[in-house]
C-alpha cells in the first residue's frame, strides 16, 4: 500500500484545496429538490390540529365536521394512531438515572405543551387539510403547568408525568479534587456568577416536513426525509411502524438547513408515515413557520449558578457550578435530552489545568416545547462559564485576559492528557491559537483604540475564548446507549467503463459540503480529475451503512473511510495493472485517469483498463479476479471523541444611552485537523460564528407564566441579519488528528460553540468602565440597560 | 366574489393561462401549478425573503402577492434567469465564494441581488449587507454572499 505521505502530496491531490462545489450549480439554478419539491402521484397533505394549551387533559375531540369536509381523505386521533404506532422513550443506558415518559405521535389524554400534535387530518390539499382542522372541537380541561424550571422541582410544583413522582429527569454530579479547600486557600480570589442562557431554536430556513410514501405490494415504505441520519431514521420506523428494516428506505435529497433540529422523531412526522401506511398511497407533510416554532426542538435553556477560583498569580484553581436545564415534558427520541447538560458538564474549563472542580447538573421536566441537542450541543454553555469567569477573575486581579489565559492553558506540548473531567485529549494547540489570534487581529493595537474612543464616550470592548469541541464521536457518544445511531460510516468507491468513479457514502449532505469533500477525497487519492466523480448520498438503499452528518463528524469519519474506499481501489486497480502491463505494483500510479509510470508518464488510461476488465476479460488471465468496487467502513477507536481546538475574538460597541449592541469584527483561530477544503471550511465556521452571535444577543423564545409562546413568527423572532452582522476573520492551525491517515477533525459547530463566550465577554470587557456587567443571553438591549441601571444604583 | 379567477401571465417567457383559486397565493401558484419548485417558502409572510422574484422587472415576495394578482404580468423565477449576464456572474461568484450552503435562501438572495445590481447599487459592503437584510440565511454568515455581489459589480464596473 502507498504510504500516506503520498496521498497528500501527489501532485494532483484536492485534499487542501480551495474547491467551489460541484453541487452550487444545481442549487443556483432552482434545480435542488427539497422535501417540498417532492410530487408523487396520488400524494395526500397532512396537517395537525395543535394544543393550543401548555398541559390540559383532552376530555373529548369532535371530528365529525371535519372528516365529512371537502378533500378531507382522513382524521386521526391520538388514540387512533396508538394502534397503529409503538410509543417511544427517550432514554438511553449510558446516562444512568434518566427518566422519561412513552410519548406517542399525537398527544394520548393529555397535551403537554401547546403546539403539541393531537389530531391528524389527511385531505387532498394543504389548505384543504387546514380548512379541515379549523372544524375539529377538541374539548380540554387545562391543567396547572410546570413552565418555569427553576420551580419544576419545588413542592407544590405541577407534576407533568404523576407515574415519575416529580419533574426530575436526570442528574449527575461531578466531583474532582477539593474544590472547597482550593478556594478557601489564602492567596486565592473566588468569582461567582448566576448566568442565564435563554431558550433558542433553530429556524432552519427549509421547516421540516416528509413525504411519506406506503406500497402494500411490496410491504414497502419510501420516506423523503430533510434531515441527517437516514439509517437512524429507518431504524425508528422499522420499530414503531412494524415494518421489516430491509423494506424502508428513508432518502434525504437537497435539505435546507438542519444544524441538529432534523435529527430527532418528531410525532408529526411519524403520524405522516403512519397514515401512509393506512391509506396505502403517499402523504406529505410540510410545517409552516409557526409550526416550526412550536415543535422544533429548542436548544439550551439553563441556569446556571458558578464560581471560579484564582490565585494572586494567576493559576485557575478550580471552577464549581450548578446547571439547571429545562427541556420540556419529554426526553426527545432516541438521542435524549441529557446530552446537553452532560456535555456542559464534560467540558467546562476543558482547555485548562486545573485540579479541582465540582458540577452538578439537574435536567427538569417543564410544559414546553420539548430541548434537545442542536449545533455545538453544550458548548456555548460550557464556554461561557469557564471563561466568562476567567475574564471576571481576570478583572478581579488586575491581570490581562489574554496573559491569564497563558497561564492556564494547557501546553502544547502536554498531550496526550486528560482535562480535569477525565476527557482524553490529544493533538490540540490552544497555545498556538491563542497567538495566532492576538496577532491576527493586532491586540495590543486594538487595546490602544479602545483606550482613546473610551475618553470620547465610546465603549468598546474586547473579549476572548479559548475552547474545544467534541468531534468524530466513536460509539461512545450514542451506541453504547442502546441507540441504533451508527457510529462508523462506509463509503464505496466503484470505477465505471469510462474511467469515472462512482462513490458513495453514508454521511449526509445540508450544506456543508459534504459530497464536494467526498469527491476531492476520492478522486486525489485514486487518482482522477475531480469531475470525473460523482457523489451519492443520503439514500438507504444505495450508500453503505453509517451515521449521517452530525456532532461534527462528517469529515473526520465519512471522509477517512473514503480515504480508504479510494486507497484500496487504488490498490486493486494497479494489481489488475501490473499484470496487463506486465510489470510490478510498486512501479505504477495512477494519476489524472490514467495508470502511469511513478514519473508520470501514461501507460494506460483508466477507461482502457476498465473497458478490458468489463467487456473483454477473456484478455485477462483466468486466475486473474478483477474487483473495481472497493468499499471501507472507519470508526474512531482509543478515543471517545476527537477534540477540536480554538480560540476566538470579538469586538464590540456598546451604546450606553439605548444598550444596543454593535459586534464591529470577529476573529476565529480553528485547529480542526488537516483541512480539506479550506473555502468550506472557513464558511462553515463563519455560518458557525453568526449562529452564536445570535443565541448571544437576539435570539430566544418568550413564554408566557402559563407556558404560551408568544413570539412564535420570523417577524417576532430575531435572528442575525446581514446588516448586523460583522465580517469575520479566520486563520487555522493544522494538527491532524492521529486516529486516522485523513486527520481531519470536525469543524461544523466551533463557530456556534465559542462565539457566544467571546460575545460574553466582549460586552462586560465595554461595561466594565461603567462598574456593570451582563451574565444573561440573549444579552438584549433591555437586559444592558437593566444592568447599566444596577451598576448606577450601587 | 368567485373563488376561482382566471389568469393570463408570462413566465419566464412562457404564456401561462390559468384558473385559480382567489386566495392562492404566487409563490404556491408557481411551485404547485407550474412546478417551478426554485422559488421556495420559508415564513409565508413576507419576512424570510426564500421566496423573492421578480414581476414586471420589481423584486416581490412571492407569498404576499397573489395568483390572481399576477393577471397580465410578466415574471422572472430563477428558473428564468438569464443564462449571461449579471444573472450568470453572480451565479459564478456566489459559486467562486461559496455564499451558498443548503441553498434554500439562495433563488431569492439572487434574486435580491439582481435588484440590488438592477438599480445600480454601488460595492459598498454595508450598502449590500442593508440591501440582503430582508433574505435569511440561516447558514453562511452572510460574508460570502456580500463578497460575491461585490465581485460582480467591480467586474461590471471595470
Ligand atoms: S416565504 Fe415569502 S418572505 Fe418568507
Ligand atoms: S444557504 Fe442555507 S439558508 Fe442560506
Amino acid at each position: 500500500m502507498t504510504g500516506p505521505a503520498h496521498i497528500f502530496d501527489k501532485p494532483n491531490r484536492y485534499i487542501g484545496k480551495p474547491e467551489p462545489r460541484a453541487d452550487a450549480a444545481r442549487l443556483l439554478q432552482g434545480r435542488g429538490t427539497y422535501v417540498d419539491d417532492q410530487k408523487l402521484p396520488r400524494m395526500v397533505h397532512a396537517a395537525f390540529v395543535r394544543s393550543p394549551h401548555a398541559h390540559a387533559t383532552i376530555l373529548s375531540i369532535n371530528a365529525e365536521e371535519a372528516r365529512a369536509a371537502t378533500g378531507v381523505v382522513a382524521v386521526y386521533s391520538g388514540e387512533d394512531l396508538a394502534k397503529h404506532v409503538t410509543p417511544y422513550v427517550g432514554t438511553l443506558t449510558h446516562l444512568a438515572g434518566l427518566r422519561s415518559m412513552p410519548q406517542h405521535p399525537l398527544a394520548v389524554g393529555v397535551a403537554r405543551w401547546q403546539g403539541e400534535p393531537v389530531v391528524m387530518i389527511v385531505a387532498t390539499s394543504r389548505a384543504l387539510a387546514e380548512d379541515a382542522c379549523e372544524l375539529v372541537y377538541v374539548d380540554y380541561a387545562e391543567l396547572p403547568a410546570a413552565v418555569d424550571s427553576e420551580t419544576a422541582l419545588d413542592t407544590g410544583a405541577p407534576i407533568i408525568h404523576s407515574e415519575l413522582g416529580s419533574n426530575l429527569a436526570w442528574e449527575r454530579d461531578v466531583v474532582v479534587g477539593d474544590i472547597d479547600a482550593a478556594f478557601a486557600a489564602p492567596d486565592v480570589h473566588v468569582v461567582e456568577r448566576q448566568f442565564r442562557f435563554g431558550r433558542h431554536t433553530g429556524v432552519t430556513l427549509e421547516t421540516r416536513g416528509t413525504v411519506c410514501d406506503y406500497d402494500p405490494s411490496e410491504d414497502q415504505l419510501t420516506v423523503y426525509y430533510s434531515g441527517q441520519a437516514p439509517h437512524m431514521m429507518q431504524v425508528i420506523f422499522s420499530k414503531h411502524l412494524d415494518l421489516p428494516e430491509e423494506n424502508i428506505r428513508v432518502i434525504s435529497n437537497d435539505v435546507g438547513g438542519s444544524f441538529g433540529i432534523k435529527i430527532h422523531t418528531y410525532g408529526d412526522e411519524i403520524a405522516t408515515a403512519a397514515a401512509a401506511k393506512l391509506l396505502k398511497r403517499p402523504v406529505k407533510f410540510i410545517a409552516d413557520r409557526f409550526e416550526s416554532f412550536l415543535t422544533d426542538i429548542h436548544a439550551r435553556d439553563h441556569i446556571v449558578r458558578a464560581k471560579m477560583g484564582v490565585t494572586e498569580a494567576g493559576k485557575i484553581v478550580g471552577i464549581d457550578f450548578d446547571d439547571l436545564t429545562g427541556i420540556g415534558p419529554f426526553s426527545m427520541y432516541p438521542r435524549t435530552s441529557a446530552i446537553e447538560c452532560n456535555q456542559v458538564l464534560n467540558l467546562t474549563g476543558a482547555p485548562y489545568v486545573m485540579e479541582n472542580y465540582r458540577a452538578k447538573g439537574r435536567v427538569v421536566f417543564q410544559n414546553k416545547t420539548l430541548m434537545c441537542q442542536y449545533r455545538a450541543v453544550g458548548h456555548p454553555i460550557a464556554m461561557a462559564i469557564a471563561d466568562g469567569l476567567l475574564e471576571d477573575a481576570a478583572r478581579k486581579i488586575g491581570m490581562d485576559p489574554v496573559a491569564l489565559r497563558e497561564i492556564n492553558l494547557m501546553a502544547d506540548d502536554s498531550y496526550p492528557r486528560t482535562s480535569a473531567t477525565g476527557m482524553k485529549l490529544d493533538d490540540l494547540s490552544h497555545k498556538r491559537a491563542l497567538r495566532k489570534l492576538t496577532d491576527l487581529m493586532n491586540y495590543d493595537g486594538l487595546r490602544a483604540r479602545q483606550t482613546l474612543a473610551r475618553k470620547k464616550g465610546i465603549y468598546r470592548g474586547i473579549g476572548f475564548v479559548s475552547m474545544v469541541e467534541v468531534t468524530n464521536p466513536s460509539p461512545m457518544f450514542y451506541g453504547i446507549g442502546g441507540a441504533p445511531i451508527a457510529s462508523q460510516d462506509g463509503a464505496t468507491v466503484r470505477l465505471d467503463a469510462g474511467g469515472a468513479l462512482h462513490v458513495s457514502s453514508s454521511i449526509t449532505e445540508q450544506g456543508q459540503g459534504t459530497n464536494a469533500i467526498l469527491a476531492q477525497i476520492a478522486a486525489g487519492v485514486f487518482g482522477v480529475d475531480l469531475n470525473r466523480v460523482k457523489v451519492t448520498t443520503g439514500d438507504t438503499a444505495t450508500t453503505p451503512y453509517g451515521g449521517g452528518t452530525w456532532a461534527s463528524r462528517g469529515a473526520g469519519i465519512g471522509g477517512e473511510a473514503m480515504l480508504q474506499a479510494a486507497q484500496a481501489l487504488k490498490d486493486q486497480v494497479l494489481e489488475v495493472a501490473g499484470v496487463m502491463l506486465q510489470t510490478g505494483v510498486e512501479t505504477l500510479d495512477i494519476q489524472s485517469g490514467a495508470v502511469t509510470d511513478i514519473d508520470g508518464s501514461v501507460r494506460l488510461t483508466l477507461a482502457d483498463l476498465a473497458r478490458t476488465v468489463y467487456y473483454r476479460g477473456n484478455e485477462l488471465p483466468n486466475d486473474l479476479n478483477p474487483e473495481l468496487i472497493a468499499t471501507r467502513h472507519y470508526r474512531v477507536t482509543d478515543f471517545p471523541f476527537v477534540f477540536t481546538n480554538g480560540a476566538m475574538a470579538a469586538h464590540v460597541e456598546v451604546d450606553i444611552e439605548t444598550g444596543f449592541v454593535k459586534v464591529l469584527h470577529f476573529w476565529a483561530v480553528e485547529d480542526c485537523g488537516r483541512v480539506i477544503n479550506p473555502l468550506l471550511v472557513d464558511e462553515q465556521i463563519r455560518g458557525g460564528v453568526v449562529q452564536g452571535i445570535g443565541g448571544a444577543l437576539y435570539e430566544e423564545c418568550h413564554y408566557s407564566p402559563d407556558g404560551q409562546f408568544l413570539n412564535a413568527t420570523m417577524a417576532d423572532y430575531m435572528v442575525p441579519m446581514a446588516s448586523e452582522m460583522p465580517e469575520i476573520t479566520i486563520a487555522h492551525i493544522e494538527t491532524p488528528t492521529k486516529t486516522s491517515i485523513l486527520g481531519a477533525k470536525g469543524a461544523g459547530e466551533a463557530g456556534t460553540g465559542g462565539a457566544p463566550a467571546a460575545i460574553l465577554n466582549a460586552v462586560n470587557d465595554a461595561l466594565s468602565p461603567l462598574g456593570a456587567s451582563i451574565w444573561q443571553m440573549p444579552m438584549t438591549p433591555e437586559r444592558i440597560l437593566a444592568s447599566l441601571n444596577q451598576a448606577d444604583c450601587n | 366574489m368567485s373563488r376561482y379567477i382566471d389568469i393570463s401571465l408570462r413566465v419566464n417567457g412562457e404564456d401561462v393561462r390559468a384558473t385559480v383559486p382567489s386566495r392562492l397565493n404566487l409563490v404556491d401558484f408557481l411551485r404547485e401549478e407550474l412546478s417551478l419548485t426554485g422559488s421556495h417558502v420559508g415564513c409565508e409572510h413576507g419576512v424570510c425573503g426564500a421566496c423573492t422574484l421578480t414581476v414586471n422587472g420589481d423584486t416581490v415576495r412571492g407569498c404576499l402577492m397573489l395568483a390572481a394578482q399576477a393577471d397580465g404580468k410578466e415574471i422572472t423565477t430563477i428558473e428564468g434567469l438569464a443564462e449571461n449576464g449579471q444573472s450568470a456572474q453572480l451565479q459564478a461568484a456566489f459559486t467562486k465564494h461559496n455564499a451558498l450552503q443548503c441553498g434554500f435562501c439562495t433563488p431569492g438572495m439572487l434574486a435580491s441581488a439582481l435588484g440590488y445590481l438592477n438599480t445600480g447599487g454601488s460595492a459598498d459592503r454595508d450598502a449590500i449587507r442593508q440591501h440582503i437584510s430582508g433574505n435569511y440565511c440561516r447558514c453562511t454568515g452572510y460574508q460570502s454572499i456580500v463578497n460575491a455581489i461585490c465581485d460582480v459589480i467591480e467586474e461590471t464596473s471595470i
